[in-house]
């Protein structure tokens, strides 16, 4: 099966099932997005039969104009499976987050107007495993823009809240301000190299008469990527929108935007950072400037929140941080250490785990006590322990806790900025990762020693405790033996 | 099959969440992984006690357990002896026990984990893995000002261990493995700015791990307020960990640049001796004294391993201070396990209230008394041999025409220690257990026979290295 297929079926789904949201009557919305996670769990299944030209070079459809913008190789097979997960527990968040969300649309209170709410997220998936194949700077810009037209749409999609419509109306207005930089960016970059294709420009530039205007180019896309994955300084937007979207759309923002930048952000700088390149020295620099301030900025600025939301919204930021550090001790893989594309897919990946799973939980605090505050987290360790458990196994890995996936995430990252000889940037991560520890175990602690006000038990449902179960599991089974995904990456 | 000693506590831990009786499942399982660690002393064979697992290619990491040398048998004996007596002695608050024995279990593999581990990741990771257990016990079941100290202890060791991965990674990265036997070879070849940076990073890092003076501020009050056993395990095992870390892996891999952080190291110990020393002269209650005074003997270990980096061929500096590391261990244990003892049935640890338990509850007196005589360092008990070992392996090759040297006189200093202790244990036992009885002590309830069981091991595991140091000795040798 030819790999693009793929994205065709995740479009296809979409429209199926948005078209099916019209029939399906009120009470039961919530089988639409049962179906887009059964759909979405079909396609990520065949992401393992899907075969590219590299695959198999004498295949009729290696002909094909199409592999021009499109390519699938490991790096694009593992952001596939990435975003079809991230999407697939989005949903199952939404299903069980409905409840929030239907009291700000149009009718509240009835399902009615949740239903596209399961279908966006799908179309967004799309845009995203069609940037993980990217090859083209033209298809990567159009793949970019859908992803970020259906985020427009979940992030103020409870249009009665007006933290939700603020939040929109922001996102809309930078998201808008980005892409203009994008394309300019794009503009500048063609205009210096002469090609949109990315497996071109690491020749075109072997011979450049001035790297200025191509160096303008660059960093003006890193303008506009920054602003997806969340560098500081184009990290302004991020604390409110994701305070004020659903949580669902949060944890879709948090993760499989930021993975799906990061992805964009790989393919883009790759010709750029090749040994040959004329521009690598000054974008390296950029990168560990980026690196460094976004570390701090996330981290420090995280420590006085109070809910738990805006501090997650901080910690992405922080974790985004880490993720250009590892791209700014830029490495090949070689015998002993692993490449930096590696480290910075495996981080995103055990990112995926914690996140969502912190997500989830966050989601039922919301719909039990209320709010989205520290304080509402009080009292966790005694009305539902394993609940508090397993928010505090994922909280660790967050801060990067050993024997959790995320300390190996940020172990990979210290190991490429000691090789490639950081130390400034070493010192800014341990700062940085000292103030996480802080601010995780902020949150840890009040659902341990801090007494509740609010007593009453909380009662998971089916979907949600499965899912925070898996997530908590995995992470610690990661943390122990990490080789599954970077198995993936090869 | 070491892999077993820390698999055990961890299934346990799951088991004791599932829902079966927690003191029951700790005792067994603690019992067993004394055994266990028997076993590993008497009936060693390296193919069936050894376990390597491949977690990762790139970098090699191997989820890998075995005995490096006779310190890390050493230190894995005491942990399974201390852990017993822990979970032993320790009394779990109303519907807490799955809390109480799970944590205390956890702690123990995290410290088993540690210092059976060669790989240096999984060296680093399990000692992390004790901490969290360490932080909830103090933050949840502690005494005092619990949350604040908790905290307080949170932020400290959480920067203590960043600044320590950092001294590790750069070391790994200079040797390009992290498996501890092959690391050995590349002792000699980093270059001497490297090792003056990694050393003093992995003294910041251990340092504050074990409370090394001035980072030390955490440790009294976070013992005095821990639970008894988290307590026992935190300042008889955990906190040997930076110490092992110390002579594990920076003595033998970047000597010189120690040697250039040597004054310094010796001010600091110093420091410990002598400045928390007169810290704990003024304490006015038992449990912070006995923290302060754990913090204050850490100066002692640190003497041998200042005079090892002065003289790279001494002999008797890594003898000692495994030796007093483990008498320390064992001594510091049954104190806190006593403490607390003192504190359930009088209900007060302040020194000015007490007086004349010893009417009452002469077991309890009794134990006490070789509890505190160990820690003073009285002849036949184990930390006296650990103690002489240290003073004079800071005389090893020492040429008397040319003068003291800076190790030779911070021993002598430091051998006002010995009094210091002697002074404040002595006056400890007389406010407690001599003198007219006062109301809370009148009626105390002695000892029963269950409660001596746990003082009994660690006094046993006292009086055998101190009569016999070979014990430990000859294990090292080998």
């Amino acid at each position: 099966m030819p790999a693009y297929y793929l994205e065709a079926l995740t479009v296809t789904l979409g429209l199926v099932i948005l078209l099916a949201e019209a029939l399906v009557p009120s009470k039961q919305k919530a089988w639409i997005g049962f179906a887009g996670a059964i759909g979405l769990t079909v396609i990520l299944v065949l992401t393992f039969f899907a075969i590219g030209p590299n695959a198999k070079p004498d295949a009729v459809w290696a002909g094909w104009k199409l592999w021009n913008f499109y390519q699938f190789d490991y790096l694009a097979r593992f952001y596939k499976i990435f975003a079809l997960l991230a999407t697939i527990l989005v949903l199952l968040m939404a299903i069980d987050y409905r409840k929030i969300l239907s009291r700000y649309t149009a009718e509240p209170d009835s399902e009615n107007g949740t239903g596209e709410f399961y279908c966006l997220p799908v179309f967004a998936c799309a845009g995203m495993m069609w940037m993980a194949s990217a090859k083209d700077l033209a298809g990567a810009f159009v793949a970019l823009e859908l992803v970020t037209i259906t985020f427009y749409i979940l992030v103020a999609y409870m249009r009665r809240n007006v933290g939700s419509l603020e939040a929109g109306a922001k996102f809309l207005i930078l998201g808008a301000l980005s892409t203009g930089f994008l394309v300019y960016g794009i503009a500048w970059v063609y205009g210096s190299t002469g090609t949109m294709r990315l497996d071109e420009i690491q020749s075109s530039i072997s011979n450049l008469q001035s790297p200025i205007p191509l160096l303008f180019g660059i960093a003006l896309v890193l303008v506009a990527l920054g602003f997806k994955v969340g560098a500081f300084p184009m990290q302004m937007w991020i604390p409110d929108v994701y305070q004020g979207s659903p949580t669902p759309t949060t944890a879709f923002l948090s993760v499989g935007s930021k993975a799906a930048g990061f992805i964009l952000l790989i393919r883009f700088l790759t010709p750029f950072l090749a040994e040959n390149s004329p521009v690598r020295g000054q974008v390296l620099t950029i990168l560990l400037i980026l690196a460094g301030a976004t570390m701090l900025y996330g981290n420090l600025a995280a420590i006085p929140q109070t809910n738990l939301k805006r501090l997650l919204a901080y910690s992405s930021i922080a974790h985004a941080g880490f993720l250009i550090l590892a791209l700014a001790a830029w490495a090949p893989s070689s015998a002993t250490s692993i490449s930096s594309v590696e480290a910075v897919s495996f981080y995103l990946a055990t990112y995926l785990l914690m996140t969502m799973g912190v997500f989830f939980v966050l989601a039922q605090i919301r719909i039990h006590r209320d709010g989205e505050a520290i304080t509402d987290l009080n009292g966790l360790g005694k009305s539902n322990p394993l609940l508090a458990l397993a928010m505090t196994v994922l909280l660790a890995a967050l801060a990067g806790v050993p024997l959790t996936a995320g300390f190996i995430g940020k172990f990979f990252v210290f190991q490429l900025a000691v090789g490639a000889h950081l130390w400034v940037g070493l010192t800014i991560a341990v700062i940085a990762a000292t103030a996480g520890f802080y601010y995780y175990f902020k949150t840890i602690r009040a659902m341990w020693w801090v007494e509740a006000n609010d007593t009453s038990a909380i009662a998971l449902p089916t979907i949600s405790k499965i899912s925070i179960a898996t997530l908590t599991a995995l992470t610690l089974l990661f943390g122990v033996y990490p080789a599954p995904i970077l198995a993936l990456l090869k | 099959m070491l892999l077993l000693l820390v698999v055990l506590p961890i299934l346990a831990f799951i088991a004791i969440l599932l829902g079966t009786p927690a003191r029951l499942t700790a005792i067994a399982t603690s019992t067993l992984n004394l055994i266990l660690g028997l076993g590993s002393v008497f009936c060693w064979k390296e193919e069936v006690w050894n376990f390597s697992l491949p977690v990762l290619t790139k970098p090699a990491l191997n989820l890998s357990f075995g005995y490096l040398d006779g310190m890390s048998l050493v230190m894995v004996m005491l942990s399974v002896i201390v852990t017993l007596a822990a979970v032993l002695s320790g009394k779990a608050p109303d519907g807490r026990d799955k809390l109480y024995y799970g944590s205390s279990l956890l702690i123990a593999a995290g410290a088993i984990g540690a210092f059976a581990s060669t790989d240096l990741f999984f060296f680093y990771a399990f000692h992390e893995l004790a901490l969290i257990p360490t932080f909830l016990m103090i933050g949840i079941l502690g005494r005092g000002d619990r949350r604040v100290i908790a905290w307080k202890i949170t932020i400290y060791l959480g920067l203590g261990s960043l600044v320590l991965l950092a001294g590790l990674v750069w070391l790994a990265s200079l040797a390009g493995t992290f498996d501890m036997r092959e690391i050995k070879n590349i002792a000699g070849t980093i270059d001497p700015a490297a090792q003056k940076g990694i050393a003093a990073l992995l003294l910041v890092g251990f340092g504050t791990l074990v409370s090394l003076f001035p980072f030390h501020s955490w440790a009294a009050p976070a013992y005095a307020s821990a639970p008894a056993p988290t307590a026992m395990l935190h300042a008889g095992v955990l906190k040997k960990f930076g110490l092992y870390g110390l002579l594990r892996v920076a003595v033998p891999l970047v000597p010189e640049g120690l040697q250039a952080w040597l004054t310094p190291l010796l001010v600091l110990l110093l420091g410990n001796i002598l400045w928390v020393g007169f810290v704990t002269l003024s304490q006015k209650r038992l449990d912070t004294l006995l923290g302060s005074s754990s913090v204050m003997h850490m100066g002692y270990i640190f003497l041998a391993i200042a005079a090892l980096i002065a003289v790279p061929d001494n002999t008797l500096a890594l003898p000692a201070a495994v030796v007093l590391m483990f008498a320390h261990g064992v001594s510091i244990a049954l104190l806190f396990c006593l403490a607390d003892r003192i504190e359930r049935s009088t209900g007060s640890l302040d020194l000015s209230d007490m007086g004349g338990l010893a009417k009452s509850a002469p077991s309890m007196a009794f134990l006490f008394g070789i509890a505190a005589m160990a820690s003073i360092g009285l002849p036949g008990l184990a930390n006296f041999s650990g103690e002489v070992l240290v003073f004079l392996s800071a005389f090893q090759n020492y040429v008397p025409t040319n003068g003291l040297g800076p190790v030779q006189i911070a021993c002598i200093l430091a051998i006002w220690g010995v009094v210091i202790s002697a002074v404040y244990m002595l006056r400890a036992y007389r406010k407690i257990f001599q003198g007219p009885a006062v109301k809370s002590t009148e009626n105390t309830i002695d000892l029963t026979l269950a409660d001596h069981i746990p003082a009994v091991l660690l006094i046993t595991a006292l009086l055998a290295v101190g009569l016999y140091p070979n014990l430990i000795l000859q294990l090292l040798r080998q």
